[in-house]
């Protein structure tokens, strides 16, 4: 072949080039094999479908390219990221459109296989090839000029993080840590070679890309091709089940260890904890399911933090969750004792009227009874008819069974409950404890019972006029419990009830980002010490602008709280007592 | 003849004889066992022992005397709900000690 149209330093791109291209659609292969034939099914069929299909397209767009999210997070992040990602994407478009007016030098042309080879590395090397018209020539300097600009931002960004609004990095292995050094390196020497066409140059350039690109599916790059699956496979509708097969299989592989999950989680108060971030879980999981990474999937409090601050969406809490009911407890669970427990007052209501109301207080709110006394008192003062499911003593509600795994036996809780709901003939089921609220409207068979957390009770009622509450002139601040904010977006009814009775002072984190109180049944492994510093902090967070009570909706932080708060912590449906 | 008395089946355990490793594993990788006094607050918020005869407090009493079986049928009961958990005086993680005898 003529030197003009080809030269052996183009071999190592083409070979890093095959090598990622066979990897990528094995990969392909395999997850899609992976898949049960319900979720095949469902993938195929959101494919057509018009509604998913764009929700697919925005985006892959959205996402995958522009990275909405990660500008949304923090903007100069942002700017780093795309200008890198979406630069190097605009330099191997153009670099492809410009093919069809590339003029070789000396003006040799080529034809038939040999073209269709050339065309692979030409776009990549064209300035040792061809001349190109001007107009070419400036985009492709401009956006090389403009990843260039991304890559110092990274630069500085690894020495003083803090740049980007980011505290703790993941730490990297030899392997990352070696891409991202060839990833760096790749355009400073592809501008040199090209402006002074050093033969070196060329050379390292093209070694760089090897590296890059047969280094890429061992490292956090793997996320660049992944993430555009993992789009389609979530809008699909997916859900987790093996721990690392099919669907969860692409999502360990779209996490790009961007790490700010770090400074999210509540474990990362305590710098030792850090490491069982989500972060570092998914890169245990890429590498096998080790014992380190089944104890962060025991150890994580499951508040959805992480999940709500990735940027790729990777839901991280079903990945630990999938990975728990894989690991066998040996507990030989016998509930049969359910099956002739009637319990509370529903169970042998049947000479009584039906209720419009049915109260269930759960496990948690037993150990706090004046929440229980409060309810009472304001379903007295409003005047609805209602009954109490445990008043005196029910059942757990599964929602701890089921966060350990074990679905079969949650399920026997369910039924149980289920049936004393439906016994008790209600057409509203109320809740105090946001962990037996998830749980309820997740997994329950309620049909038509509407089921309500006490802090949507209560805002109904004071909307309807059926309760009157006084102002007082007392500041609060709220705490959003995770299971009811995060999990259900449940974050106006509460502060509607809290203004109605009292002054509401905004928390450091509030609404998605609150702090998880570190009371979490989520976590196995936690001991009191280390769940006591995520206490502190959640608190140091709720007391930034010194409001004189805390008040939460879920009897699990109001207890956990009580602890260590040095204001009074009281549940919503105590302050709405206190001023009726 | 029987005239329907009879001796109840001794329940003596020689303290000495019996085997303690479940006990004295759990105790290396769950130190805070030794810090249990006793008190009884798991047992009175369980809520499998409104129904059950589970009680963490005699589940570490009966592992303590060795009587490994026992206790670990009492376990079957429990619910995982965590009220013990956050009851306890001393901070013991009791879900995880109750997941840790069976393991």
């Amino acid at each position: 072949m003529n030197q003009y149209i080809f030269h052996p330093f183009v071999l190592p791109f083409v070979l890093g080039m095959a090598f990622v291209l066979t990897y990528c659609l094995v990969g392909l292969v395999r997850i899609i094999a992976q898949l049960p034939k319900d979720d095949r099914k469902k993938l195929w069929r959101s494919l057509v479908t018009p509604k998913t299909a764009w929700a697919n397209i925005r985006d892959l767009f959205g996402d995958c390219l522009f990275h909405v999210k990660i500008w949304k997070r923090n903007p100069i992040l942002g700017y780093m990221h795309s200008a890198i990602a979406f630069g190097w994407f605009m330099i191997i478009v153009i670099g492809h459109v410009m093919l069809f007016t590339l003029k070789p030098l000396q003006g040799v042309e080529v034809e038939g296989f040999a073209r269709t080879f050339t065309n692979f590395y030409y776009p990549i090397f064209y300035k040792h090839f061809a001349t190109e018209t001007p107009v070419f020539a400036f985009l492709m300097d401009f956006f090389l000029l403009v990843i260039i600009s991304g890559i110092l931002i990274a630069v500085v960004k690894k020495i003083y993080s803090k740049i980007v609004g980011v505290k703790r990095v993941t730490k990297f292995g030899f392997a990352d840590n070696l891409v991202r050094f060839a990833l760096w390196t790749i355009f400073p020497f592809r501008l040199i070679a090209e402006k002074s066409n050093i033969m070196a140059f060329w050379w390292l350039y093209s070694i760089d890309l090897m590296i890059f690109m047969c280094m890429l599916p061992f490292t956090r790059y793997m996320h660049i091709p992944t993430e555009a699956l993992f789009i389609l496979l979530q809008h699909a509708g997916l859900k987790a089940r093996e721990p690392r097969k099919g669907y969860n299989l692409a999502q360990l592989y779209s996490c790009p260890s961007c790490g700010l999950c770090i400074d999210a989680c509540p474990m990362s108060v305590n710098d030792k904890n850090s490491g069982n971030t989500s972060a570092y879980f998914m890169k245990m999981m890429r590498n096998g399911d080790s014992e380190d990474a089944k104890r962060i999937a025991e150890t994580c409090l499951m508040c959805g933090k992480c999940v709500m601050i990735c940027p790729v969406s990777i839901e991280s809490c079903d990945i630990k969750w999938s990975q728990r009911a894989a690991t066998p407890y040996y507990i030989n669970s016998d509930h049969s004792y359910l099956d002739d427990c009637g319990c509370g007052d529903a169970s042998n209501a049947s000479n009584c009227k039906t209720p419009s109301v049915v109260y269930f207080a759960g496990c948690m709110t037993q150990l706090t009874p004046k929440i229980m006394r409060s309810m009472k008192q304001i379903m007295d003062a409003a005047g609805d008819d209602y009954e109490f499911l445990d008043k005196d003593g029910g059942i757990c509600c599964g929602r701890p069974m089921l966060l350990s795994g074990k679905v079969a036996e949650a399920q026997a809780m369910i039924a149980k409950n289920t049936e004393l709901i439906k016994k008790s003939g209600a057409k509203k089921l109320v809740l105090s404890c946001p962990i037996c609220y998830k749980v309820f409207k997740d997994e329950y068979q309620l049909e038509s019972i509407e089921i309500q957390h006490h802090t949507q009770y209560i805002n109904e009622l004071i909307k309807n006029g059926k309760l009157k509450v006084n102002k007082g002139d007392v500041n609060y601040v709220y705490h959003d419990p995770c299971e009811l904010g995060r999990a259900f977006g449940v974050y106006d009814e509460p502060r509607e009830v809290i203004e109605n009775v009292g002054n509401l002072r905004k928390a450091k984190s509030e609404k998605e980002l609150s702090i998880c109180c570190g009371g979490s049944l989520g976590s196995f492994n936690l001991t009191q010490q280390e769940r006591d510093e995520i206490t502190q902090n959640s608190v140091n967070d709720l007391m930034f602008n010194n409001p004189d009570e805390i008040v939460t909706a879920c009897p699990l932080c109001l207890k956990t709280f009580a602890k260590k708060s040095p204001v009074q912590v009281k549940d919503i449906a105590e302050i709405v007592c206190e001023k009726i | 003849m029987d005239f329907g008395f009879c001796l109840s089946p001794s329940s003596h355990v020689k303290i000495d004889s019996v085997d303690l490793t479940t006990f004295n594993h759990l105790k290396e990788t769950n130190p805070d066992v030794n810090t249990c006094i006793a008190c009884g607050s798991c047992t009175a918020t369980c809520t499998a022992g409104n129904f059950t005869e589970m009680s963490f407090r005699r589940i570490l009493l009966m592992l303590q005397r060795g009587k490994e079986a026992e206790a670990k049928k009492l376990i079957q009961h429990c619910m995982f709900c965590g009220k013990c958990t956050l009851v306890c005086p001393r901070g013991i993680n009791i879900r995880k000690i109750l997941l840790d005898i069976t393991r």
